[in-house]
Formats: structure tokens, sequence, C-alpha cells
């Protein structure tokens, strides 16, 4: 056990030492009430016909934009149009990596504070809310995301399902260590309700739905 | 079939025009109906401000006074409601039982036990109608606007069983008027906001007439209108109904 | 004397328009939810699942807490126990001295609002970053935030762009809230980034798995979690959830009923802390295994903190967020309140028209408004309660369960006037500031009744009430 292990179980044990925990959990188990069930989640199959609609209607109303692409050109075609003025460019997907300039480093994920476009890719969307889900296992540090100016997703359509239920039935027991689900840019609305893109994470997020 | 008529204290108080209307309306409906003479009051007033533990003597009175009814009225949802949810007593609860099972609110009574459909009543003007929280929420009078349900309401089915009636619409639907019992002078500050804009949302939207299933916010409304010299009337549904008012001059 | 809710409120309404304008704002916020809810056609039964699945949690929660420590433990956080917000402060100093630590980044969490971490933390000489844009703006207004999902809801834009002038240098007189947004972006990244240690507050977290959910539109929690070395989250126990797939159900609830959107920008699922980071869940009772023995309050355990009931609250709306003068403010804030100190918040359940409004909107199905009367027998029965208005309780109870002396009250000079709230006609009379009171009539309808009916038969009251089945008489024609 390293040293630095060690000091943390003195530290937790003298924290836990108080038996909190021992009193906590026997003053919980004396008052709860008696077992209740846990009901069945049903699916609720949504009622729109279309998911790729849906989910382009979706994250468009909450600021995001949608491009239907049949390819992977298509996708640099567009990128690059769009961001002509971007210095540091770092895509996580494969088939995109021509697109990427600047700084290639990422071990400090303070160092990736001036990425002006991130491109990653997602296993999982879902169409009732806009959302798109991706993991640390698909991005070289989990801030990458939410540090950059822009965001880009690349979303297979056929990772679309329909509602939140679905995808937790997709997600299943994955083993993450993080994973989100991202809806749009980043926002708020604190001053008067007013609402501005761009609060702390990207000022744009743009997914593409291909295949 | 017999009625017992429970009219509340303040309503037999001040506004006995609505106790009047209620019993007319219910006896042009053919029902035989008795006011027991013996009865003062549901605990209401004590049991919202934290004192229910003093309302058994309020409780058992009330008993003594309806047991034998086939079925208990009153023009007004949230005295309906207290006594639904809270009239109990240990020596004769399954009597205080029966009597929270039969007790109703007269729109209700109208429209779910005498089954009415149609009314003799004119009543040519611009209606606002105030949905009172405990009726609404309460006895479920009308469908709230918070819940993902389709619309109803009581009241205004009514209503529009009388020759002329037009009723507006609202901004806001369902909002509470800040009566709250004695909320209406410990918070009289909200209260009053709550009131005015109440008010100012029938007004706005052209109503000649503010009316509803409880006098309570209706008195509270009344208040404020009176003060701002507004030429706004405010009148019980029963008014209406019973069609004893068919000019407002 | 602390001023009470209704003094409070008083205040806020001197400025009439200012109410309007916060009613407006929030009332609009109301219609979002229900905009929201309505697109989605089993919204209730969505309502009624997540309730079950919180009742579930409440009967079962120690088994689940034991789970949730185990789950963590093995994915390599490490898990506190505080008893009182006081331990919790302890211990979030202790794990900054163990690493020398005296400035930090925190996201939204009203479990540290309720613990008052911020001012331990100052008091031990720690400089504490709330990074929410409207918890930023009320922590340098030197203010507790008025509202749990939207901090700064009172404050107006021109006020914040003073604010911002004077703290961030933003040049006098912008208000724009496009230009203050940036100003706060640009300040806040240089903090994200310097940082070491990062507090984050949880939405859930999943006993199943050990991984806790994170719900922000700003992305301010995985700004500050992802770039420091040690991330802390602090919870309250109640924020314990089954498995991971009912995450479903919160979630599709939980943005759309608090400000209409589908679901919040960021929904971040911590579960291991990433390489060379360390991660601790600090897990709080304060007062919550008591309110779990309380069965008729231990509802107000399954809230998920959504603020949908602060904004449907017609008194929330025209009272402002510090009339509550508690870190959780509307009607669940006004419930849960009297459970951490009776004396100090026993005016709370009576700041509400008992109108309803609150549990309608509430996704996982609170009975809010019933838990306000409850909450006022147990404060009247408790002694919190001023004993004027006890003794005139008492003479209401007397005259009102006995006929002869009530009608004998309303001969002289009508009892009602003198205890329905408008007593007297004059200006001391809170009726009567605002409102006139209503015209006496001539005769009481009792009076009328006796004149004009005295030949209907009365019901045998001195009689033992006996048990009658209703006639199933066909009404008379
Ligand atoms: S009580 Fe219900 S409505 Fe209020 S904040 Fe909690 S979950 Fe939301």
């Amino acid at each position: 056990m390293s040293a630095n292990n060690k000091s943390m179980n003195d530290l937790n044990s003298s924290l836990r030492g108080g038996g909190s925990r021992e009193r906590i959990l026997t003053a919980v188990k004396k008052n709860q009430p008696e077992l209740m069930t846990l009901p069945v989640v049903k699916n609720f199959p949504q009622g729109f016909s279309s998911p790729v609609e849906k989910f382009s209607e979706v994250l468009k109303g909450i600021g995001g934009s949608v491009y239907e692409v049949a390819n992977y050109t298509e996708v640099l075609h567009i990128l690059t149009a769009n961001f002509p003025g971007a210095n540091r460019i770092m895509s996580t997907v494969q088939e995109l990596s021509s697109i990427n300039k600047g700084d290639t480093g990422y071990e400090d994920p303070h160092s990736l504070e001036d990425v002006d476009l991130a491109v990653i890719s997602s296993p999982l969307a879902v169409a009732e809310n806009g959302a798109v889900w991706t993991m640390d296992s698909l991005v070289p540090q989990r801030v990458l995301p939410f540090i950059c100016q822009h965001l880009a997703v690349i979303v297979n359509k056929e990772n679309l399902v329909s509602s939140m239920h679905e995808a937790y039935d997709k997600i299943g027991n994955a083993d993450y260590g993080f994973g989100v689900f991202i809806a749009g840019p980043s926002k708020t609305a604190d001053i008067e309700q007013s609402l501005v893109l761009g609060a702390h994470g990207p000022k744009s997020m743009t997914v593409f739905l291909i295949g | 079939m017999t009625v017992g008529l429970f009219i509340p204290c303040y309503v037999d108080q001040f506004y006995p025009q609505v106790a009047k209307a209620t019993l007319s309306l219910l006896e042009k409906l053919g029902v035989n109906v008795v006011f027991p003479m013996n009865q003062t009051c549901c605990g209401q007033p004590m049991a919202n401000s934290g004192f229910e533990h003093l309302t058994h003597g309020c409780n058992s009175l009330f008993i003594k006074n309806f047991k034998d009814f086939d079925y208990i009225v009153c023009p007004s949802g949230s005295c309906t409601l207290h006594v639904k949810d809270h009239l109990h007593d240990e020596e004769h609860e399954e009597i205080a039982k029966a009597i929270r099972g039969k007790v109703y609110e007269l729109t209700e009574f109208l429209t779910d036990v005498l089954k009415v459909e149609k009314l003799d009543a004119k009543f040519p003007y611009k209606v606002g109608m105030h949905q009172s929280c405990h009726g609404q929420r309460g006895l479920k009078l009308s469908q709230m606007t918070e819940l993902v349900a389709p619309p109803f309401s009581k009241p205004e089915k009514l209503l529009r069983m009388v020759e002329g009636v037009e009723i507006i619409q609202l901004s806001r639907k369902d909002e509470c008027c800040g009566f709250g019992g004695t909320f209406c002078v410990a918070e009289e500050a909200v209260s009053v906001k709550m009131g005015k804009d109440r008010v100012e949302d029938h007004v706005s939207n052209g109503a000649q007439v503010i009316t509803g299933a409880d006098m309570s916010c209706l008195m509270h409304m009344e208040g404020i209108l009176r003060r701002q010299k507004s030429p706004v009337k405010v009148m019980h549904i029963a008014e209406i109904l019973n069609g004893d008012i068919e000019s407002l001059n | 004397m602390k001023k009470d809710h209704a003094a409070l409120a008083d205040k806020f309404n001197q400025d009439e328009p200012r109410v309007d304008w916060h009613d407006e704002t929030l009332w609009w916020i109301r219609q979002k939810r229900d905009k929201a809810a309505f697109g989605i056609p089993e919204w209730e039964e969505l309502r009624e699942t997540a309730s079950r699945i919180k009742f579930n949690v409440l009967s079962n929660l120690s088994q689940y807490l034991e789970q949730f420590e185990k789950a963590a433990l093995d994915n390599g956080v490490q898990v506190h126990w505080a008893a009182d917000g006081e331990e919790h402060n302890r211990i979030v100093h202790s794990i900054l001295q163990k690493h020398g630590v005296d400035r930090l980044v925190k996201s939204k969490s009203m479990l540290t609002e309720e613990c008052h971490l911020n001012e331990y933390l100052q008091e031990h000489g720690v400089e504490v970053i709330d990074t929410d844009l409207g918890e930023r703006i009320v922590q340098l207004a030197k203010e507790p935030p008025s509202h749990i999902v939207l901090p700064c809801i009172h404050w107006k834009k021109e006020e914040i762009g003073e604010l911002f002038h004077q703290h961030l240098g933003t040049p006098k007189g912008n208000a724009d809230p496009q230009y203050l947004t940036n100003a706060a972006r640009l300040h806040l990244r240089e903090k994200f980034l310097t940082r070491k240690l990062a507090i984050t507050g949880v939405n859930f977290a999943v006993a199943e798995t050990g991984e806790m959910v994170v719900c922000t539109n700003e992305g301010n929690a995985d700004m500050g979690a992802h770039l420091a070395d040690v991330h802390i989250a602090c919870m309250g126990i109640e924020k314990i959830i089954p498995q991971r797939k009912h995450l479903g159900v919160f979630l599709r609830l939980l943005a759309r009923s608090a400000t209409g959107q589908p679901i919040t920008t960021y929904s971040s699922h911590f579960k291991k802390p990433r390489k060379g980071q360390e991660m601790h869940i600090v897990l709080v009772d304060n007062g919550r295994s008591r309110q779990l023995g309380r069965p008729e309050f231990r509802n107000s355990l399954k809230c998920i903190r959504c603020g949908a009931c602060f904004n449907t609250c017609p008194v929330y709306r025209r009272s402002g967020g510090h009339s509550y003068h508690n870190a959780v403010a509307g009607p669940i804030g006004a419930i849960l309140a009297p459970n951490l100190d009776m004396k100090k918040n026993a005016d709370l359940p009576f700041a509400s028209t008992l109108c309803g409004s609150c549990s309608n909107v509430c996704p996982v199905k609170i009975d809010i408004h019933d838990q306000l009367y409850k909450w006022r027998q147990v404060l009247v029965k408790d002694g919190y309660v001023s004993s004027a208005k006890a003794a005139s309780m008492k003479a209401m109870a007397a005259t009102l369960s006995n006929p002869a002396l009530f009608k004998i009250a309303g001969k002289l000079g009508r009892w009602t006037i003198k205890h329905a709230p408008f007593v007297v006609n004059n200006g001391l009379n809170p009726w009567f500031k605002n409102r006139e009171m209503p015209e006496p009539p001539k005769e009481s309808f009792r009076e009328w009744y006796q004149k004009n009916r005295s030949g209907t038969p009365q019901p045998s009251a001195g009689r033992e009430p006996q048990y009658k089945e209703p006639s199933k008489s066909k009404i008379p024609h």
C-alpha cells in the first residue's frame, strides 16, 4: 500500500471514527417504512413516426444544429465550411482525422483549453430530447466535449432510439468511468431568463446523422 | 330524497341571498330540503390554522345535525372538502364516514346526483368563472391545468345551461385568489396581491360578473373590487343558476 | 426577533411592479413546464412511476445506501458519512487540508447551501467560487440563492450589470445578458483552469452501480470536476435510486418539470475517478433520517429538487425566495424546514393558501399541500404558535360547538364579524387595509328561515346519532 493510500485510509477511518455511518444506517433502518415494491418501468412507446425528424426538431429547438449526411466526406465539407477560423481542431473520429489542426496533445486536460472544435462520435442518441450519449472511452479526456468552443458529434442513424427508456436499455450495464448525455450547446438563462448559448462549454453543437 | 342544507357560517350571516338561492334552486329541482337550525360551522377555520384538535365539538355537532339526511349539500367547495377530508368522531366513526361520503358541493350535486341537463334561467352577461382551489383541486369540480388530462368543468357545464351567459377566457385559468382562510389577514400583503391579480385577469378579459362555487374567495375578490370602485359584480353561481337575477341594475 | 415570512413578504410587496415582474417571469416558466408536460401523453403515469420508485427507495433506504457505498468503493471512490451539516463541512475541509488546497470551484448544490459550507470554508480561510452563473451572481452580491433552480431569479439585468461592473470590471451601464454571460464565462474559465479541487452536488445516485448523476445546463459541474485533481460530490442520503434504468424515468421528468426543457444540456454520470484523480462522495443525513421516521412527512424526501412547486406557487411568486429564510424556499422548503428547526421555521407552513397546485406539478407526487396542513397541526400542538392565537381559537371552538351560544353570538352584533377575518372596519384591521368588508344584510339566512320556513321539520339533534343508509328514493317531481 502506498504511503498516500495509507494516509487516505487513516483519514477515512478517522472521519468515520465518529460512527456516523453506523448511526445514520441504524436510524434509517429504524425509521424507514415497511418495504414497498419497486414498480415495473414501462417502455412507454413514443408516438412520433420518425425518430430522425423528432430528434432534429427537438435538438434545433434547444439550440443545436442537425445535418443528415450520407458519408464522412459530407461531414468534412460542412465542418470546414462552418468553422473556417478554427485554429485547433481535435477529432476523435478516425474517418475525420484529416480535419485535425494545431496541437494534438491531450495528456493534460487543461491543455485542451484552446480547442476550437472537437469532433466526437456517439454510439447512442435519443429522439425525444435531442440528447447524444458519450463515454470516457470515446474521448481522450473527459473534459473535451465541455471545454471546446464548438462541438460536433457523429451519430449513426441506426443508433437513434426514441426515448430515454430505450436509451438505458441500450446502455445496459456498460462499465464506463464517466458517461454523459449532451443535448445542445452549453447554455444559461440565469440573467432574466434570456437564453444565452455558451455558458461555460461549447457555444454550438452540431450533430451529423450519418447513414 | 331529503337533503340537509349545510350553509357556511359566513354565508349565513353575510350572504343570505346565496343560501336562499341554493334552497330555491334545489327545491325547483324537486328536492326536499331541510336547513338544520342548530348548525354552526364545519370547523375549517380552526383546522386550517393548525387547531384541528379543537374541532371535536364542531364535528359531533355537525354529525348530530346532518346524520339523518340522504345527502348533505353545501354551496361552498371549501367547507364541503373540509367535511369530506376531516370529519371524524371517535364515538361515531361509522356515521362520520357515511357523512363524508354523502356531503356534496352544490354544483357537483347538480351534475352528478341530480344529473341536471337543463335549467330555467337567463343571465345575459359576460361571466368570469373563478375556480376555487378547494373545489377544483380538492373536490375535482373541474380539471386542473397542471395535470395532463382531458378538460372538464362541472360549474361551467351548469353555467352553459343558463340562457345568455357568456363565459370569458382567463389568462390564468385556475390560479388561487389568495383568500386562504386566516391567510387573508396573516399574510395580508400576498393575499391582497393575489386577489388583485385574480380580479385583474377577470376584468381585463371583459368579465361583468365574477362567479364561482365558493363565497369565501368571492368575498375576498369583492372586497378588492369594491375598494377599487369597480363596476364589476361578484355573484355566487347559485344565484345565476337559480335565475333570480336577470338584470344587474 | 427575526422577521417571519409575512413580514418579509410584506417588504417584498412594497415594490408592486417588481412583484409583477417576478410573478410573470416564474409563471412563464410554469407555462413552459406545462407545454413540455403536455408533450408527453404518458406524463401522469410517468409521475406515478417516479413516485413509486421513490417510495421503494424510502422503504429500503438503509440497504440501498450500503449497496451504493459498496459499489462506489469498488469503483475507486472514497465514501464519507456525515450525520449533520457540521460534520459534512468538517469532512470537506479535511479533504482540502489533506491536499493543501485553499481555493476551489463549486457547482450548484443545495445540500452545501443547507449545510452553510461556503461560510464554514471562508471562516477557515478557503476561497469558494460558485460556478453556476446564477449562483455566482448571488455570491458576488453576498446573498443566498432565492430559488433552487434559478438562484438569481429575483435580480434584474441592470442590477447584474452594475454588480459585474463592480466585481468583474464590465463597462458601466451594460446590461446585455449575452455580454454579461460572456464576461462571466471568461472570469470563471480562469477559475476552472487554476483550481485543483471541485465540489459538485448530486441529482441521482444509483445504488446498483455506485455512479452519481449531475445535471446542469451550463456544463459547470463538468468543467470543474474534469479539470480538478480532486472531485468531492456532496449528497443527501435521499438522492439514491435503485437502478440505472430508473434514470430514464427521472431524467424525463426533471428538466421538463424544472424549466420545460426536454432534458438538461448535460446529464453527467460519474462512476469512477479519471486516471490520477481522487473522487469523494459525502453522504449527508442532516435530519433526513429523522424526517423518514415521521410517517406524515417522510414523503417530502422524495423530492428531486426540480423547483416546479416554486414556479407554480402563487405565494412564492409574490413573496420571493428570501421570504422563506431557509436554504430551500417555496412549498417544498416550507415542509422541509420545520424538520430542521421547528421554532425558527414555524411560520413557513402557514405561508400558503393550501391551493394544492404544488402537489399537482410535483413530478414525484409529493402531497405538499397536505403536509403543510399537517405541519400546522404539529406546530400548534408543540406550542410554536402564539398563545393569543391559541386562546382565540379555543373561544371560537367553544362557540362553534354550542348552537345556543352561536345563535346568541350571532345576534349580538353578528358573531362572524368578530371572528371572521375582518374584525372591525378600521385601519388596524389587516382585511380592511386593501379590501372593503362585506355589507351585513338586514337578516341572516337563519333568521329568514325561521320566519319563513318554521314549518319545516328539524332533525332530532338531541338524540344519539344512529347510522342510517341513504334512502334509494327517486327524486320526486
Ligand atoms: S417538491 Fe416536487 S415539485 Fe417541488 S422541487 Fe421537489 S420534486 Fe420538484
